[in-house]
C-alpha cells in the first residue's frame, strides 16, 4: 500500500531534529534508513503527522573509537559499517552478524541505530548490543543520557526512549584479546526474520549467550564455564517460553536454543584471540 | 530546515540515468511511484510495496536500494539509476542483460529489473564471487516464475565475459 499522509522535515542537525521532536510529541517519527519505518508506513501500521529525516545529517555518519568502546553514529548504514576497517578490527561480533541482517539492498539503507531503536525481538543488532553489554546515547532538548542495552529495550518494539528523544549513537565495547565471539541464526530463507538467533561472548571465566526471536526482547544467559552447558541451555530454552506459530513449533525453537546455543558458544571459545 | 506540508507537492530534481530530470512529489510519495508515474520511467516494477520482493530495486548514488522504502523527497539532488539506463541508446543490451537472455534467466520478466540493478552493484564490488556470495546477494530479490539457477548462471557468464573482454 501507500503510506498515509505526513509532513516531512529534513533535519540538518541533531538540534533541529530534537527541536521538531519536542514540538510534536508522539506525533513525530524519526526516519533514518527507513527499512523498518517505511514498511510500517506502507502497511499503515503507523500514522505519524510528521516525519523527521535524520539520514542527511553528516555529523551522525561516523564510527569512532573512544577508549574501550566503539561509537557508531545514527546515520551510519549497516553496509557501510561492515566495510569499515574499524568493524573488522574492533567489532568481530558485528562483522559476523551484519551479513545476516535483511538483504543487500536493505543493508545499503538500514542503519545500526535505526534497528536498535526499532527494537524488533528477532533483530540481530539488539541481540549483539545485549550480549556485549553495550549502550545507546539518547539526546533531547533537555540533554543527553546514556542507557545500557538491558535497560533500553523494554519489550517488543518498545524501548526506554522518550518521545522527545532520539537515538544519536550506539556504543559497543571494543574487542579485547582473550575474548571470543560467536553468532548463528536460523531463518527460513537468508535475510528473513530469524526464528532463532544466538550471539555469544566468551572469555576465560565467563560466557554470555543471548537468544533472539523467542522472547519479547533479547534474553541473556550467563555461564561460568562449559561444564553444565547442556543442562543450562536446556533450562534456558524452556524459560524463554516459545510458542507454536506459522513459522516454527515451540519444540523446534527449544531445540534451536540447545543446538545453536552450544554451537555458538563453542565458536566463541574457539576464536578467542 | 524546511518543513514540507503533507499536501504540498514540491519540486524534486535529480539525475536519472545520467540525465537531469525533475517532477513533483508530496512528502508521502514513494520513489517507486515517483519514477513510474511522475517521470514515466516504468521499467522499475512494484511488487509487494513493503520491502520484501526486490522488484523495485534501483541504484541511489550507486547503491542498490528498494525504491518502495524510500521517499521521492529524499532523493532531491541525488543520482538514480534504473533498468532503463543499462542498455545502450541504440538498444544494444548490456553484457548482464545479454547473459540473462542467453541463460533464460527470465520468464515473465516482472522481477528482472530488480535483479539486474542488484547484480550491477554486486559486480562492481566482487570480481570473482563464489556461488554462495552470488546467492547471498540475490536473496533480497524474489522471482516467482523463472529459475534462480539460470539467474546465477547469467551472473557467472557475465563475469566470464567481462573478464575475457578486459584481459
Ligand atoms: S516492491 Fe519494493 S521490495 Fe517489493
Ligand atoms: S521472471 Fe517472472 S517473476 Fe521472475
Amino acid at each position: 500500500m501507500k503510506p498515509p499522509t505526513f509532513d516531512y522535515v529534513r533535519a540538518e542537525s541533531v538540534q533541529e531534529a530534537v527541536q521538531t521532536l519536542a514540538a510534536n510529541g508522539d506525533e513525530a517519527r524519526v526516519l533514518a534508513g527507513g527499512q523498518s519505518l517505511m514498511a510500517m508506513l506502507n502497511m499503515r501500521l503507523l500514522h505519524p503527522s510528521v516525519i523527521v529525516d535524520i539520514g542527511a545529517i553528516d555529523a551522525l555518519n561516523y564510527v569512532r573509537i573512544d577508549g574501550d568502546e566503539v561509537e557508531i553514529g545514527a546515520a551510519m548504514t549497516q553496509a557501510e559499517l561492515w566495510k569499515r576497517p574499524e568493524c573488522r578490527q574492533h567489532l568481530p561480533l558485528l562483522t559476523k552478524a551484519l551479513p545476516h541482517i535483511g538483504h543487500w539492498q536493505t543493508r545499503n539503507r538500514g542503519t545500526i541505530c535505526g534497528s536498535l531503536a526499532h527494537a524488533d525481538p528477532s533483530s540481530e543488532l539488539p541481540l549483539c548490543l545485549a550480549v556485549t553489554e553495550g549502550s545507546v546515547v539518547l539526546e533531547s532538548q533537555s540533554g543527553r543520557r546514556v542507557i545500557k542495552a538491558d535497560d533500553f529495550q523494554t519489550g517488543m518494539l518498545s524501548t526506554a526512549k522518550r518521545e522527545d528523544e532520539m537515538l544519536i549513537a550506539a556504543r559497543f565495547p571494543k574487542a579485547r584479546p582473550g575474548i571470543g565471539y560467536g553468532f548463528s541464526e536460523f531463518a527460513r530463507r537468508h535475510g528473513d526474520f530469524a526464528i532463532v538467533a544466538v550471539a555469544a561472548v566468551a572469555d576465560g571465566s565467563t560466557i554470555r549467550v543471548a537468544v533472539g526471536g523467542i522472547a519479547d526482547r533479547p534474553a541473556v544467559l550467563r555461564l561460568g564455564d562449559t561444564d553444565a552447558m547442556d543442562e543450562m541451555l536446556n533450562r534456558f530454552a524452556w524459560e524463554l517460553g516459545g510458542t507454536d506459530d506459522i513459522h516454527a513449533t515451540a519444540k523446534l525453537r527449544r531445540n534451536l536454543v540447545r543446538t545453536l546455543g552450544k554451537k555458538t558458544i563453542e565458536d566463541a571459545l574457539a576464536c578467542r584471540g | 530546515m524546511p518543513r514540507l506540508n503533507k499536501d504540498q507537492r514540491s519540486l524534486v530534481s535529480l539525475t536519472l540515468n545520467d540525465e537531469a530530470v525533475s517532477g513533483h512529489a508530496e512528502p508521502r510519495m514513494l520513489l517507486s511511484d515517483f519514477l513510474r508515474h511522475e517521470l514515466g520511467a516504468t521499467g522499475t516494477h512494484v511488487g509487494c510495496e513493503h520491502g520484501v520482493c526486490g522488484a523495485c530495486t534501483v541504484r541511489l548514488d550507486g547503491k542498490a536500494i528498494r525504491s518502495c522504502l524510500t521517499l521521492a523527497v529524499q532523493v532531491q539532488g541525488r543520482k538514480i539509476d534504473t533498468v532503463e539506463g543499462l542498455a545502450d541508446r541504440d538498444g544494444t543490451l548490456s553484457p548482464l542483460q545479454q547473459a540473462f537472455r542467453e541463460c533464460f534467466a527470465l520468464q515473465c520478466g516482472f522481477c528482472t529489473p530488480g535483479f539486474l540493478m542488484t547484480i550491477s552493484e554486486f559486480l562492481e564490488q566482487y570480481d570473482e564471487p563464489s556461488d554462495a556470495e552470488i546467492r547471498d546477494a540475490l536473496s533480497g530479490n524474489i522471482c516467482r516464475c523463472s529459475d534462480y539457477n539460470a539467474i546465477v548462471a547469467a551472473v557467472k557468464q557475465t563475469i566470464r565475459q567481462v573478464k575475457s573482454v578486459t584481459s
